[in-house]
């Protein structure tokens, strides 16, 4: 046990004494995480709309308006060409096009349904599907809004006709969100980018680390000591562990402090599934350092694991939509288990019941990565 | 041959291959307990490799080995409390302090608290570094820190301690000055196993062995090889054996 | 031979010979746009559904039927009121529950107010707003049929996506894969080259030789170009011949564009093992300081229009961003330099700025 704590405090001295690492450790993920947590959101403002009206009536009008004041779009031009709002969708300034054909207040008017075309610029990714679901909330909005004006006699200002007739169909649709109530997404994210940036880092110093005693040939002197492989793999985890320990709870708080970040369920479960989660984590650093042999190849390695850890941990993208074998594959994945946690107890409030499943998936892969990264590290080449 | 508590190192057609390549050639030689033993050959003639697998870091192909009266196939770990090491590529940790250096091998080896004190204190007089425990290594110059880490390898005082080209790269004073270090541990009864490529330093060895593209080609005392083999300098014997074809005798 | 030429020998021969790396650089893009091409998807299907419909009549079983009859959803649970849907939430068993108002179909025909409550489980609020809006959708859908049968408006959008008319996802997601992938794996190979001369001491022996920093740099950088041409080569065909990601545009256009993003890239990542020479903490800068901002701020997966303005200035720092907007311009849109010339321009200069970076960098430590 000495040995272990005598090797643990050699690393602390080393990292301590390395100034720019030490800065780096300490800075990156918590600047971050203060900077990147504002950016991972699907909400959009302001969208850049282009508006071809063929119809100039007051109803084609009157839809204009409102898209122009629903905050969701800002309407950069309108021309009744619908080649200059082609030049504008090849040029990529204009996420949507509304196009009203001619026939819009007649086909009110007369059949009380009309059409009007969306275009939307693909290239704009994602942004591209949310404004269409906007734009077709402020369309139904609009049609509810003339609806009341049939029967009420107010139909000159749109030139509709008063038309009498029973009771249309009032379907009044109201949503709400279950936890998270303020759908504020950095709730959500924060935690999620924590995790991510204290697994990078702690699984490449990891890596790195033991891949540079061996190029530099310290880990022989070592290996020449009677120091057991379980006593030097535990001496060399354990600063890193606190280090991790430590930026995880740090970071906690500062996404509380910060961005409200809520603690629904228990802190203390949350850390105990946090210890065992690091295990894994510099487990996983271990074993890269025992299949390299340079430090080069130690980033090498980490990026590639960090990446699909983290492009598959349902972070960014939800695993739900992932094809089956990829949501296999993400089984695998301690990331994604440890953010589904966290989530579930920060802004669930889940219990260990609840998060039982998972828990227990992560302490296996835990115990099953640490258990192979011992074996394969051997003192003694073959 | 000689009695067994009196052999520390003992090699019976030792034999390590990489593939198709043969680095050390069923080697047979024997290190007995006190000595200094110059183990010497040159770049590539397999005194690393030998070295390695005599250290429990490399295991051997085939033939027998005992370090320390232990079997280097299966009680590895038990030479390795025995026995010191000072590799070619590494002696200290040179973002720590002298005394950190002392510290974490002597807690490693298990030495107490105490014990830690005492020989830290005794090794940096003799060495003369008493002002120095807290310098960071790094400040230190090569001679200095040469002798420290021999030190260092003999901080739990071993049976036997391996020392891998100790003196490459540093001056003649402080060279002299080594081999006054070895003398002394010597003359305390630890054996040392010294590899060099300075020949005047296989003078000052009790015995010594040549190795030539993995094989031993000379063992015995410098004075018997020299009679043996017909020089005046155990470079000339090296040279004949290293390089058969160039400089005649 | 040129001390230039020399050096650029050089380093080809270290990469060469380096075969794990060498095999990784290449195949791990490769890879990765495979993985991740099916892996970053936003569609949702299936979504876990529970119904609470306390008085079931004809519409609201006509409505729970259109739940049903989408792939969209997946009815899981159907109750009589809401009290089991905590738990049912907290375990994940559900995503999403349609509440009915009682008597609902009385309601509708008679003209009174009937509500349904789509409730979201909005621990994920960025697939939470899609389930929703999903939901609402059909529930819209539904709304307006009834509608035109009792007469009232309804105003129907005919929706196309210009430039990615089939909808794909990966149409969406694999271009802008693409910029990421190359970029990482680009910055990551040199952003160590420096450093571990430094460390290894062989440094030394090119300072003291004819080259200067500038050349150094330049060489370096330039060594790298030709692995990095292969990435684009290959994670073009497989985009193209895995996903299908059509490619409107010109094909020599966009590998040219490749080849000048990877040199943007590379000279990141020289920038960063100019500025230390320990590779641990280039290592460290590369890695930490690239993914996170790369994955975030590149509009790959995250619109830049939904950022706060301090983010989306800061993403115009992001190499990734400009090639994102390249690649799918070129490959979805089909247009050319006459609409692309300011980010290949935006690039261009990125690239001289970086090198030059560098370039003082590696002086001032020398000095």
């Amino acid at each position: 046990m000495r040995r272990v704590l005598i090797l643990a405090w050699t690393e602390v001295l080393h990292v301590v004494r390395d100034k720019a690492t030490l800065a780096q450790v300490l800075l990156i993920p918590f600047i971050q995480l203060l900077v990147l947590s504002n950016a991972a959101t699907f909400e959009i403002r302001n969208t850049p709309l282009y508006v071809v009206d063929q119809d100039h009536t007051s109803a084609s009008r009157g839809l204009v308006t409102r898209f122009a004041a629903s905050g969701d779009f800002d309407i950069v031009g309108a021309s009744p060409s619908p080649e200059v709002a082609n030049e504008r969708l090849l040029a990529g300034d204009v996420t949507m096009v509304l196009t009203i054909p001619h026939d819009f207040e007649r086909d009110l008017v007369r059949e009380h349904a009309a059409r009007v075309q969306l275009v939307v610029n693909a290239e704009k990714g994602m942004a591209a599907g949310i404004v269409q679901f906007y734009a077709s909330r402020i369309l139904a909005r609009y049609a509810a809004e003339l609806q009341p004006s049939v029967g009420r006699g107010t139909a000159a200002s749109i030139g509709l006709e008063t038309v009498p007739r029973r009771g249309a169909p009032d379907l009044d649709i109201r949503t709400r969100a279950w936890y998270n109530p303020t759908l504020d997404y950095r709730h959500y994210m924060v935690p999620g980018i924590l995790v991510a940036l204290v697994t990078l880092i702690g699984t490449l110093l990891t890596a790195q680390n033991i891949a540079r005693e061996k190029e530099l040939g310290t880990l022989e002197q070592l290996n020449v000591t009677p120091i057991t492989r379980g006593q030097f793999i535990a001496g060399k985890l354990l600063p890193f562990w606190v280090l991790g320990m430590f930026e995880l709870g740090a970071g906690l708080v500062l996404g509380r402090l910060v961005f409200g970040v809520p603690v629904v369920g228990s802190p203390l479960l949350l850390f105990a599934v946090s210890a065992v989660y690091l295990v894994a984590a510099l487990g996983v650093g271990l074993w890269i350092s025992t299949i390299v042999e340079t430090q080069q190849q130690a980033m090498f390695v980490t990026f590639f694991i960090m990446m699909i850890y983290l492009l598959m941990s349902g972070l960014f993208t939800p695993i739900d939509s992932m094809p089956r074998w990829v949501q296999i594959v993400a089984e695998l994945n301690p990331v994604r288990h440890f953010v589904a946690i966290s989530r579930a107890v920060l802004v669930k409030g889940a219990t260990l019941r609840e998060i039982a499943q998972p828990f227990l998936v992560l302490a296996v892969f835990a115990a099953a990565v640490f258990g192979l990264a011992v074996r394969q590290y051997s003192k003694r080449a073959a | 041959m000689t009695a067994p508590n009196e052999v520390a190192i003992e090699a019976r057609e030792l034999t390590r291959r990489f593939g198709s390549f043969t680095a050390v050639d069923h080697i047979t030689f024997d290190v007995r307990v006190g000595e200094v033993f110059g183990f010497l050959g040159a770049n590539g003639a397999g005194k690393t490799t030998a070295i390695r697998i005599l250290t429990g870091l490399l295991s051997p192909t085939s033939g027998t080995a005992r370090v320390a009266g232990h079997d280097v196939y299966t009680e590895s770990e038990w030479i390795k409390r025995r026995i010191g090491y000072m590799s070619q590529k590494f002696s200290l940790y040179e973002d720590l302090t002298i005394a950190e250096n002392i510290r974490l091998y002597g807690g490693i080896y298990d030495l107490s608290k105490d014990a830690v004190r005492d020989r830290m204190s005794r090794m940096l007089s003799r060495l003369g570094l008493e002002q120095s425990a807290g310098t960071q290594v790094r400040a230190l110059p090569l001679g200095w820190r040469q002798k420290l880490a021999f030190s260092v390898a003999l901080l739990h005082e071993p049976s036997i301690v391996f020392l891998d080209e100790p003196t490459s790269g540093v001056d003649p004073i402080t060279r002299r000055q080594f081999w006054e270090l070895i003398y002394e541990a010597a003359a305390r009864g630890t054996t040392v196993f010294v590899t060099t490529h300075y020949m005047d330093e296989a003078e000052y060895c009790d015995r010594i062995s040549i190795m030539v593209a993995g094989r031993i080609g000379a063992l015995g005392t410098p004075a018997e090889l020299k009679q043996q083999f017909g020089v005046e300098t155990i470079d000339e014997l090296f040279v004949r054996l290293a390089r058969p074809t160039a400089g005649a005798a | 031979m040129s001390a230039f030429a020399g050096l650029l020998r050089k380093e080809w021969l270290h990469i060469r010979r380096d075969r794990r790396t060498l095999l990784v650089v290449i195949f791990m893009p490769i890879i990765q746009v495979i993985l991740f091409g099916y892996a970053i998807r936003t569609d949702v299907s299936g979504i876990r559904l529970a119904v609470v419909d306390p008085s079931p009549d004809a519409s609201t079983l006509e409505l729970r039927n259109r739940f049903a009859g989408t792939d969209a959803f997946r009815v899981v649970r159907v109750l009589p009121n809401a009290g089991a849907l905590d738990p049912l939430f907290a375990s994940g068993a559900i995503q999403e529950a349609i509440l009915f108002d009682g008597d609902f179909g009385n309601k509708l025909a008679r003209g009174l107010p009937a509500r349904v409550l789509v409730v979201v489980d909005a621990s994920e609020p960025n697939s939470g707003s899609a389930m929703e809006s999903y939901a609402i959708g059909v529930i819209q859908s539904y709304q307006r049929d009834i509608a035109t049968k009792g007469g009232a408006v309804t105003i129907v959008p005919e929706a196309r996506m210009r430039f990615n008319p089939t909808r794909a996802s990966s149409n969406l997601f694999v271009p802008g894969l693409i910029a990421f992938v190359l970029t990482i794996i680009s910055a990551l190979m040199t952003a160590i080259s420096l450093t571990r001369e430094k460390e290894t001491g062989t440094m030394e022996i090119l300072l003291v030789s004819p080259l200067r920093p500038l050349e150094i740099i330049v060489g370096k950088v330039l060594a790298y170009l030709v692995i990095g041409f292969v990435s684009v080569l290959l994670v073009v065909a497989e985009a193209r011949l895995v996903f299908a990601v059509p490619l409107q545009g010109s094909l020599f256009l966009l590998l040219a564009e490749g080849l000048l993003f990877i040199l943007t890239s590379l000279s990141l990542g020289i920038l960063i093992s100019s500025r230390t020479s320990s590779q641990r903490v280039a290592m460290i800068g590369a890695l930490a300081g690239t993914m996170l901002p790369t994955i975030l701020l590149s509009g790959f997966i995250f619109p830049i229009e939904s950022m706060p303005w301090p983010l989306r200035l800061i993403s115009n720092a992001v190499p990734a961003k400009w090639f994102v907007l390249i690649a799918r311009g070129i490959m979805l849109k089909g247009v050319g330099l006459e609409y692309l010339w300011p980010q290949t321009l935006i690039l261009l200069a990125m690239t001289v700025v970086l090198v030059g970076a560098a370039t003082r960098s590696f002086r001032i430590r020398l000095a």
